[in-house]
């Protein structure tokens, strides 16, 4: 075998702005990185995965039997009432719809932007959106009260003759969340072929005859033709491009469920960019969540490396301060525009009843960020998993804040009145982070939570023009 | 080797897929795909654990049509959209609510486009299969006794046996000329 060139250049230093850091360290060979990622699925599971899967198979069972009392009951087991019709169920349903949105930004909006970094990173965090929109899109289906008829919201033919009303922004919001998942899907599962066929070779090797059936099936036959590639670059280009634009619209179109209603504090126009940056601050909040015990456990220092950190570290400085902005103009085109509802919705946010909520949105949300001015603190793990609990709990605020303040004191002093969830509410929440939860820890435990393919590509031996003095990691 | 060689090869089982040999490195398979391309000969392909860029230029790939596929997909769910819309809110039932028209186009924007979108990525998707001939359960090539390394570290250029310069013994020796190793007569 040649000697593979290996760039000699030390990483955590501050570097020759000249010269990129490598994007795998250590040297790693083609087939250190297939190992290395292939080596949770192959070993025996650890006694901490059975803990972590057990607790969150228990929430996951907590959640059906929350839903399944709530069917049997109504939704009056939840806080939501006149005035507060939209409670908790749309609150998570934001929160979770956010956090999907980051997995399709470094996916889609990184890999247009030739991005090289997001290749060790894109694959569990398009895992995570998926599961993040299948734990959103629960909750408007079971807040419609009689969940029987939710075909109504499709366009099928139904008992009343009638078809959706296609002007609401809430049917915009059923075609937009259900395109999402659907496109973030495929585009998962495309890019989990090439590696599935990893898997299926190594299992076959390794004379596991099941599991080189299963993903053998999984990986639909591919054999890394040339010709294959093509048509596979190119399916992946356009979905990049498709997801771009799709990843900003179904944000919009969630902030359209507000924007477009007449309330005080929610009819504006920055919704739809100011929920945008909200949420891809939060997904990559996740992200970092995520990422940061699974890289310790899983032994993925050398493909995520303390640069991948610092970039997301970067983002979430850039995205909190945006979100910021936004919550400093609200304030100011409340009081330029003259409404008196309008100047009262966005004081009482800050000094009414849910004041105590608005504060904690605003620490964990534009302070907590701003750490990450210091390099130092961008490249410790410690410190960026516990911002990354202040941004998931901020996010979580923000749409407690938008939602039930202006709904609890809008127009008439008289129809005013106060919120507070129920336990069946606490407890289908903590339920959809068990199905999360599940669902990642069974990604984790079977399937390549790194693109394998992608990783190698991004390698200066993947080159071809690449010479023995290598550095060809940033030649585009 | 001429056409009426090749006939009766395909209806028997110990006929000629191809010759495949092995490389160890995307530089090496590269440079090895241009001489076969200069050798002449055609129906070649590359077998790589990445896409290997400028690889297709060099064995005369053509660039995918998958794009002309999503385009009529994308304009296929921009008209079902605008279709679906007019006819159920302002021709079978006609839907007045507050004052606002039946049909008015700024409000089908959104749904236009998610449309477009879905259509589109399900084109690219299963275009992209339908191109690839995918998913199939065997191909020939897997019988290659170093094959399962294409998934991991090692590069693969095969000549399969239709093309009419394959010669089953000045192939395997010609590919090992340009740097092949573990060079074998695939069966189909």
């Amino acid at each position: 075998m040649t000697a593979i060139p290996v760039d000699p250049q030390v990483v955590d230093e501050p570097e020759n702005p000249l010269v990129r850091a490598p994007l795998v360290e250590n040297g790693r060979s083609f087939a250190d990185v297939t190992d290395i990622i292939a080596a949770p699925a192959e070993g025996k599971t650890p006694r901490g995965w059975y803990l972590m899967f057990g607790i969150s198979v228990a929430l996951l069972l907590n959640l059906g039997a929350m839903i399944g009392y709530l069917v049997f009951t109504g939704v009056g087991v939840w806080g939501n009432n006149v005035p507060v019709g939209w409670g908790w169920p749309i609150v998570n349903f934001v929160f979770w719809i956010g956090i999907g949105h980051a997995g399709t930004l470094i996916s889609a909006v990184l890999f247009l932007f030739r991005q090289k970094w997001r290749t060790s990173i894109n694959r569990a965090s398009e895992a995570m959106t998926i599961f993040a929109v299948m734990a959103a899109g629960i909750f408007p289906a079971i807040h419609v009260g009689r969940i029987w008829v939710i075909y109504w919201v499709f366009p099928v033919p139904n008992q009343m003759a009638m078809w959706p009303n296609f002007k609401s922004p809430l049917l915009w919001d059923v075609f937009a969340v259900s395109t999402y998942f659907t496109i973030s899907l495929l585009f998962w599962f495309v890019g989990l072929i090439p590696d599935l066929a990893t898997f299926r070779d190594r299992a076959a090797k390794a004379g596991r005859t099941v599991a080189a059936r299963i993903y053998g099936v999984f990986s639909f036959g591919w054999h890394g033709s040339n010709r294959h590639w093509m048509h596979y670059e190119k399916a992946y280009l356009i979905l990049a491009g498709l997801s771009t634009p799709l990843v900003l619209s179904v944000h919009s179109i969630v902030s359209f469920d507000f924007a477009v209603s007449l309330l005080p504090g929610w009819h504006t126009t920055i919704f739809p960019p100011y929920f945008v940056a909200g949420a891809i601050f939060s997904g990559f909040g996740m992200v970092l969540t995520l990422m940061i015990p699974a890289r310790k456990w899983l032994g993925l220092h050398d493909l995520i490396t303390l640069n991948h950190l610092d970039n997301i570290a970067k983002i979430l400085l850039l995205t909190g301060t945006m979100v910021g902005y936004a919550y400093g103009m609200e304030f100011f085109i409340a009081w330029y525009s003259g409404v008196e509802y309008e100047q009262f919705a966005f004081i009482n946010r800050a000094f009414g009843q849910f004041g105590w909520a608005y504060w904690i949105m605003i620490t964990c949300n534009v302070i907590s960020p701003q750490f990450f001015w210091f390099r130092q603190l961008r490249r410790n793990p410690t410190v960026l998993f516990i911002i990354s609990i202040f941004v998931n709990i901020g996010m979580w605020f923000e749409r407690f804040v938008i939602t039930v303040t202006s709904l609890a004191n809008d127009f008439l002093p008289s129809s005013w009145a106060t919120f507070s969830p129920t336990l069946v509410d606490i407890l289908t929440y903590a339920g959809s982070f068990g199905l999360f939860f599940t669902m990642f820890l069974l990604f984790c435990r079977f399937l390549p939570i790194l693109a394998i393919s992608e990783v190698k590509g991004v390698m200066p031996e993947a080159n071809p023009h690449a010479s023995s003095s290598a550095g060809g990691h940033d030649n585009h | 080797m001429t056409t009426t060689d090749r006939i009766p090869q395909m209806t028997t089982t110990t006929a000629t897929w191809g010759v495949v040999a092995e490389f160890e490195s995307a530089a090496a398979v590269y440079h090895a795909a241009e001489k076969l391309t200069e050798a002449g000969y055609t129906r070649t392909d590359a077998h790589t654990p990445f896409p290997v860029h400028g690889i297709d230029q060099k064995l005369n790939h053509r660039e995918s049509s998958l794009g002309w596929i999503v385009v009529c997909c994308g304009f296929t769910g921009i008209c079902l959209a605008q279709a679906m819309m007019y006819w159920m809110n302002a021709v079978d039932y006609p839907i007045w609510v507050s004052g606002k028209l039946p049909y008015a186009w700024p409000s089908t924007i959104p749904i236009t486009f998610e449309l477009m979108v879905l259509l589109s990525g399900l084109g690219a998707v299963f275009g992209m299969f339908a191109l690839n001939k995918l998913p199939r359960l065997h191909h020939p090539i897997f019988a290659h006794s170093t094959f399962h390394r294409v998934t991991d570290d090692r590069f693969f250029l095969s000549v399969e046996a239709t093309d009419p310069k394959f010669d089953s013994s000045a192939t395997p020796q010609f590919l090992q000329s340009i740097g092949g190793t573990n060079v074998e007569i695939i069966k189909d």
